[in-house]
């Protein structure tokens, strides 16, 4: 159990979090990585969901994309980017991870605006509302709850997969792990293992909150609903 | 070859680098099936041992809601812990070995198995198991024949989604060093950025995993053939 001891010992270090490098540092460098990708995804993805998901078509295609985003390992696309002209860094690392997002909120906008009750979209008509209104007022508002599952997924995701950046000489706290493996410092190891860990819950804690407070209407706990995992669905899955 | 003149050019720059080199994988036939052993016995493991001791919890989540939200929310917390760092948890006390990559990718396919097997055991009707029971079926019979093969696309759908997600996991097993063709793509990227070793070990995943999937497809196919009468 000295193991345990010795991450107190490293957190409780006050210069481990302030020096150059040190945890603070990487905390930022995680969060900013992780914000710009996950929001570069929703630019990308919430449209064309939104497009999507109205039509009606294109509804194979999402399905498709998540099926196959779920088979190709993070740390072979963060890989991939890092030996391409863009090189490795934080920016290789934000374009990988933006990928990745892209899937479950594409995915949950789709079915979102899928799932929305087709008298609604027809009664909203029949009350005069233009397409853009109907998109607007009547759909969006109804597909919100899936829409923020599908952000809260995505997110979730990439902050747990910004760690693995630092398999290729990437930033972020994955770092510490990376680090305190090279040097058989399983205290090390154990103390950015907690610090990732805890960074991953509060993100899924904070942004659960943040839709609960944001969907209007009817609400459900997000958590402690037996929903199964489908081949054909956007499910989130673990990295 | 590099001599001063050449000043800036490194080897690096110099030599060919391909995405795809059919060459490479020839010359280093042994190492990739080895690896791709590996990442086969590990994803195996894991979908195997996970659903063993899915199937038990799934039954007594579905037994009582008190047991069920415990058992939920614990499996939402695991599903949410990065794998880097539930390997780094895991490392202190099985070091660098594949039991440490086995334990933590058990772990991921029981969260997403339990959550299947509960969700298709709770989708069974009460009249079908109430009717089962008053012919006279036993528990393990009940079991048996009505209930898992009721449940069985749901089942059959956490499997698939396990095992997939198992096969791209795998990977990050080379922090210890058994990330099977996960040691293809960080060997190629510590070796001077080889791009067709990289490419290899991440076509070779993503194959590997469609393959999977498509075994498994067929599989419920075989098993559920009431499915295709009804369609026909």
């Amino acid at each position: 159990m000295s193991a345990w001891q010795d991450a107190v010992v490293y957190l409780n270090d006050p210069y481990n979090w302030t020096r150059t490098d040190g945890i603070l540092d990487l905390l930022v460098q995680h969060m900013t990585i992780s914000a710009v990708a996950v929001a570069a995804a929703m630019v990308i993805a919430i449209p064309v969901g939104v497009v999507l998901g109205h039509t009606g078509r294109g509804g194979g295609f999402t399905v498709a994309l998540s099926n196959v985003s779920r088979a190709v390992p993070t740390l072979a696309l963060l890989t991939v980017f890092a030996v391409t002209p863009i090189g490795f860094g934080p920016r290789a690392t934000t374009i990988a991870l933006a990928l990745f997002a892209v899937p479950p909120i594409l995915t949950n906008t789709y079915v979102g605006f899928r799932e929305v009750d087709r008298d609604v979209v027809e009664a909203s008509r029949a009350m005069g509302l233009s397409g853009r209104q109907v998109v607007l007022q009547a759909e969006l508002p109804l597909a919100a709850p899936l829409l923020m599952t599908g952000v809260r997924t995505a997110a979730v995701q990439v902050v747990a997969t910004a760690t693995l950046a630092a398999l290729v000489a990437g930033g972020g706290l994955g770092r510490i792990i990376n680090l305190g493996f090279g040097q058989q410092d399983y205290g090390v190891v154990l103390a950015g293992a907690l610090l990732v860990a805890v960074l991953a819950v509060l993100t899924e804690l904070v942004l659960a909150a943040l839709s609960w407070t944001l969907t209007p209407g009817e609400k459900r706990l997000p958590f402690l609903r037996a929903r199964a995992a489908r081949p054909d669905s956007g499910a989130a899955v673990p990295l | 070859m590099l001599s001063a003149a050449s000043g800036m050019v490194l080897a690096v720059d110099a030599a060919p680098n391909p995405w795809l080199d059919p060459s490479y994988v020839t010359q280093n036939w042994h190492t990739i099936v080895g690896l791709l052993g590996e990442h086969v016995r590990l994803t195996v493991a894991a979908v195997v041992l996970g659903a063993v001791v899915a199937l038990p919890l799934a039954l007594l989540a579905r037994r009582s809601r008190y047991l069920a939200g415990p058992v939920l929310g614990v499996s939402t917390l695991i599903y949410t812990i990065p794998s880097l760092a539930m390997f780094a948890f895991l490392a202190p006390v099985t070091r660098l070995s594949a039991t440490t990559v086995l334990v933590g990718l058990v772990l991921y396919s029981l969260v997403i198995l339990v959550r299947n097997f509960l969700a298709g055991l709770q989708a069974v009707p009460a009249d079908v198991r109430e009717a089962a029971r008053g012919m006279g079926y036993g528990p393990v019979r009940l079991l048996w024949q009505v209930d898992l093969p009721l449940a069985l696309p749901s089942v059959m759908a956490g499997l698939r989604v396990a095992t997939v997600s198992t096969v791209a996991l795998v990977t990050v097993g080379v922090i210890v060093g058994h990330g099977g063709l996960g040691q293809l793509i960080t060997g190629g990227f510590n070796a001077n950025f080889y791009r067709a070793e990289i490419v290899t070990g991440a076509l070779g995943c993503v194959l590997l995993a469609l393959l999977a999937d498509l075994l498994l497809a067929g599989v419920e196919r075989l098993l559920t053939p009431w499915t295709r009468r009804a369609a026909a």
